[in-house]
């Protein structure tokens, strides 16, 4: 039985992933010429660890790869080696290779050898070995050879059932084994009998011990002398070829459920295979996602003694209930007042497990500008700040993605070419600067550039020739900026690999929107431009004005709330009879009637005798027409497709204090149900 | 099989007889007795108000919260187009689980009352006629007689997977 290697694995790929990001950022810190000695060190232990646990695990590839990083790294370390720029290049794209060959590991799936061995090339030449001398080397540490310098023994250890009655003691001899050095023991049950037919004497156990000592084979003979004859012994060198049998019956596995149904069908068409080999695929892939979260110790900490204070306040209340005296009404009440503190105290520091600080997503970027900076010769300097600023997981882990996209946009049509730069009396290089920071219940991220910003003309030419606008449309600067969010819309001349293939910015906007996020852009030609991304700092909980329409209760998201305000009647217009606008201040906002969208009995429609909550979405404002507003709470978020669908208008639904469900509004969602409902009217008008 | 398990685990935690996976608890519409598996019956509660679903189809009532979770009430007689009928104390709702597009939903359904529960054996079964247009007959799994009154099997993955209350629609 033993310790089954494979349950660490997720854990050692987790680790060793983190130590690779370790890795990218201290090199992308490492300059040419400076070998800082804490850098290097911290990247030298690193790729060590991931060497070790490759190795230990069976991750062959791995570890003989970055044996060959390490030895590299250990020369750099001990200053025998200067740190060039080339050096550091190579060790980032080795960073890549491990990379890849680890999520090949985790994913079961294939990567790309070529493209390793190349790197792994590359790394040899620097190191300025022959090939072979480097293999050689590997094999000490790795494969180990047949020879004494061997990393361990392998002891194939079965005795009799008679041992015990002859006085030896099987402990005794692995207890004794066990000072030659680090012992990985495997015990077998297979002969043990029943309880009832066992005899107390005899011995049913046999065991498959690892040592990892460079002893002679005879010192580990002799320990077994006086038992020779009593039991089976094989002792064989600790060699690779046992790992690799221990990885093979993953791949046996693999074959056999790809070839299995294809042999039992009747009739076998050719197309069957690559299907089930995709379905394999599938089905292993998320395994390897196997989602965990890393968690501070005084943030657990901090739940412990929450929950501690939770139960104290319980049992007094408790107390308090089995001797109710109505004298104690006061003491009650207070004893309430602290549950409710401790209820939400717990559940902010609950919330709290689930963020992380950004700079999980900002740390690819430091790598990103570096590697696209020198393709597409431009020098630009990375800002980052905020880092430290948190954000739910699972935000998080979608915003990642359209992040990269705003760099590379940036990068790309943002940021000029150094003699651009300077032939507009600028410096040569250009700062690109990710910000991030918490104002009221959300979080923004800024992506500002002091490149080229947006060219207007440009945008209102391609948006006319592409039909998205008409030619003598009038449009505010914000509208133009708009239209860069509009699916098929790019005005990069030239499609590079990086972006202009205006695929992006729709997608990068929608997948904001599914956050319950918003996202603009403000710019000025020749001077940059700014992307401003707002998300919800969670997706589970959020703030709610809670209003009421007949006798339904909503709640509307506070973030879009602007303003509450009872409506003027001078105030009121209406436009050809159909659409009714507020004029508040100097703009006119469209007025929705809940009701009306909703399908409502209301208490009033007269718009005067109500409420207007001015809320804004989709880049514009709406007036929600309600009949009254309640209070304002927290509120949990819950989902309607769980048991029914999607509802248009609403986003989710919640639990009120009365055990009551009330709907969520989207507003989004409204503003273009709004829209529509008054596009309709204009067909009607024409 | 999840079926079997929980058969297994009904007899023997609550000795309920026999074959339960052919048990159905019948409830009365409109005078008529209808019946759907037992095993699908999550819990049967009083008819309470429930918070309106905007735009929705007009049989869905609304949503209610069970222990935490939204659940979706639909009110048969009006899935059926028959006469409404004012809603009392012996009004129930029977929350079932409803299995389509490979995931469990929870919904509730709307009936005059509850009646019995039956063995009714899988042979005894018959295959509904047609309705013609009156009933979609795709929801009726089959007929079955039990001390001489005949039941009307329910197919509810069918039914409440159906026209708006489909995910897909």
């Amino acid at each position: 039985m033993g310790i089954d290697l494979s349950q660490f694995h997720a854990t050692f790929l987790e680790e060793s992933f983190e130590g690779l990001d370790v890795m990218e950022s201290s090199l992308l810190n490492l300059d040419a010429g400076d070998s800082d000695s804490e850098t290097v060190n911290t990247i030298f232990r690193s790729a060590h660890s991931i060497k070790g646990g490759s190795a230990t695990f069976g991750f062959d590839n791995v570890a003989k790869f970055t044996h060959v990083l390490e030895t590299l790294l250990d020369e750099v370390r001990s200053e025998e080696r200067e740190v060039t720029q080339s050096i550091v290049n190579a060790l980032l794209e080795s960073v890549d290779c491990v990379r890849s060959m680890l999520e090949a590991q985790r994913d079961e799936s294939d990567y790309d050898e070529a493209q390793v061995k190349s790197v792994q090339d590359r790394l040899e030449a620097i190191l300025g070995n022959s090939g072979s001398v480097a293999e050689e080397t590997v094999d000490e540490v790795v494969s180990s050879g047949s020879t004494n310098n061997s990393e361990g023994w392998l002891i194939d250890f079965k005795p009799h059932l008679n041992m015990i009655q002859t006085g030896n003691d099987p402990v005794r001899i692995i207890r004794e084994i066990k000072s030659l050095g680090l012992l990985e023991v495997k015990t077998s049950f297979d002969k043990l009998p029943d309880l009832s037919e066992m005899n107390a004497e005899d011995c049913y156990l046999s065991w498959e011990i690892e040592l990892y000592s460079d002893v002679d084979e005879s010192v580990v003979r002799e320990i077994f002398e006086w038992v020779e004859d009593e039991c089976d012994l094989v002792i064989s060198p600790l060699s690779s070829e046992i790992k690799t049998e221990e990885t093979s019956p993953v791949e046996e596995m693999l074959t056999a459920t790809e070839v299995a149904p294809v042999q039992t069908q009747q009739n076998p068409e050719p197309v069957v295979e690559p299907e089930i080999k995709k379905a394999v695929k599938k089905r292993t892939k998320p395994v390897g996602e196997n989602a965990s979260i890393r968690v501070g110790i005084d943030k657990v900490d901090e739940l412990i003694n929450l929950v501690g204070e939770l139960v104290i306040t319980q049992s007094m209340l408790g107390e308090m209930g089995r001797n109710f005296d109505p004298s104690n009404i006061e003491k009650m009440m207070d004893g309430l007042a602290q549950l409710e503190r401790h209820t939400r105290e717990l559940q902010e520091s609950v919330m709290r497990i689930r963020m992380l600080p950004i700079s999980f997503a900002f740390n690819r970027f430091p790598r990103l500008v570096h590697d696209l900076s020198s393709k597409l010769g431009k020098k630009i300097e990375l800002k980052l700040s905020g880092e430290a600023t948190e954000l739910d997981k699972t935000v998080m882990e979608k915003i990642g993605d359209p992040l990269v996209h705003l760099v590379r946009n940036s990068l790309d049509h943002g940021l000029e070419t150094p003699d651009i730069r300077k032939a507009a009396g600028k410096p040569e290089t250009g700062v690109l600067h990710l910000n991030a920071y918490h104002k009221g219940g959300s979080i923004i991220i800024e992506i500002s550039d002091d490149g080229a910003g947006l060219n207007k003309e440009k945008i209102r030419s391609k948006a006319v020739s592409s039909g998205l606008i008409a030619e003598d449309e009038i449009l505010t600067d914000e509208k133009i900026y708009d239209l860069i969010f509009q699916p098929g819309f790019s005005t990069a001349e030239a499609v590079s690999d990086l972006s202009g293939r205006g695929v992006g910015m729709d997608v990068v906007r929608r997948n904001i929107r599914e956050l319950g996020g918003a996202v603009d852009i403000v710019s000025k030609e020749g001077e940059g431009s700014k992307i401003t991304i707002r998300l919800p700092l969670t997706l589970a909980i959020m703030d709610g004005q809670l209003v009421r329409v007949g006798n339904e209760t909503y709640i509307i998201p506070i973030v879009s709330i602007i303003e509450s305000l009872q409506a003027k009647k001078e105030s009121i217009n209406k436009i050809v009879d159909q659409a009714e606008v507020y004029k508040l201040r100097d703009e006119y906002i469209n007025i929705v009637r809940l009701y009306e969208i909703f399908d409502l009995q209301p208490e009033t429609t007269d718009v005067t005798n109500g409420l207007l909550v001015m809320v804004e979405g989709e880049g514009s404002k709406i007036g929600l027409f309600v009949d009254e507003l309640l209070g304002q709470q927290q509120v949990v978020i819950k989902s309607l497709e769980t048991n029914y669908r999607r509802i248009e208008g609403v986003s989710g639904a919640t639990i009120l204090g009365d055990g009551t469900v009330a709907m969520i509004l989207d507003v989004p969602g409204l503003v273009v149900m709004s829209r529509a409902k008054s596009s309709v009217n204009e067909d009607k008008v024409a | 099989m999840t079926t079997t398990a929980q058969a297994v685990d009904l007899q023997t935690d609550y000795g309920v007889s026999a074959d339960v996976e052919n048990q159905y608890l019948t409830f009365i519409l409109n005078d008529e007795e209808y019946g759907v598996d037992i095993l699908r019956v999550q819990e049967i509660r009083g008819w309470e108000s429930v918070t309106s679903v905007p735009n929705a189809p007009e049989y869905l009532k609304g949503v209610i919260n069970i222990r935490g979770t939204i659940v979706p009430i639909v009110d048969l007689r009006m899935r059926f187009g028959m006469d409404n009928l004012e809603y009392g104390p012996i009004t129930v709702v029977i929350v079932l689980k409803v299995i389509g597009d490979n995931r469990e939903r929870v919904m509730g359904i709307v009936v005059d009352t509850v009646s019995d529960t039956y063995d009714v054996p899988e042979d005894s079964i018959k295959p509904a006629p047609d309705f013609g247009d009156k009933i979609e007959v795709a929801f009726v799994k089959g007929l079955a007689t039990v001390n001489e009154k005949m039941l009307i099997l329910l197919d509810i993955d069918k039914l409440l997977n159906s026209g708006e209350l489909n995910i897909l629609d």
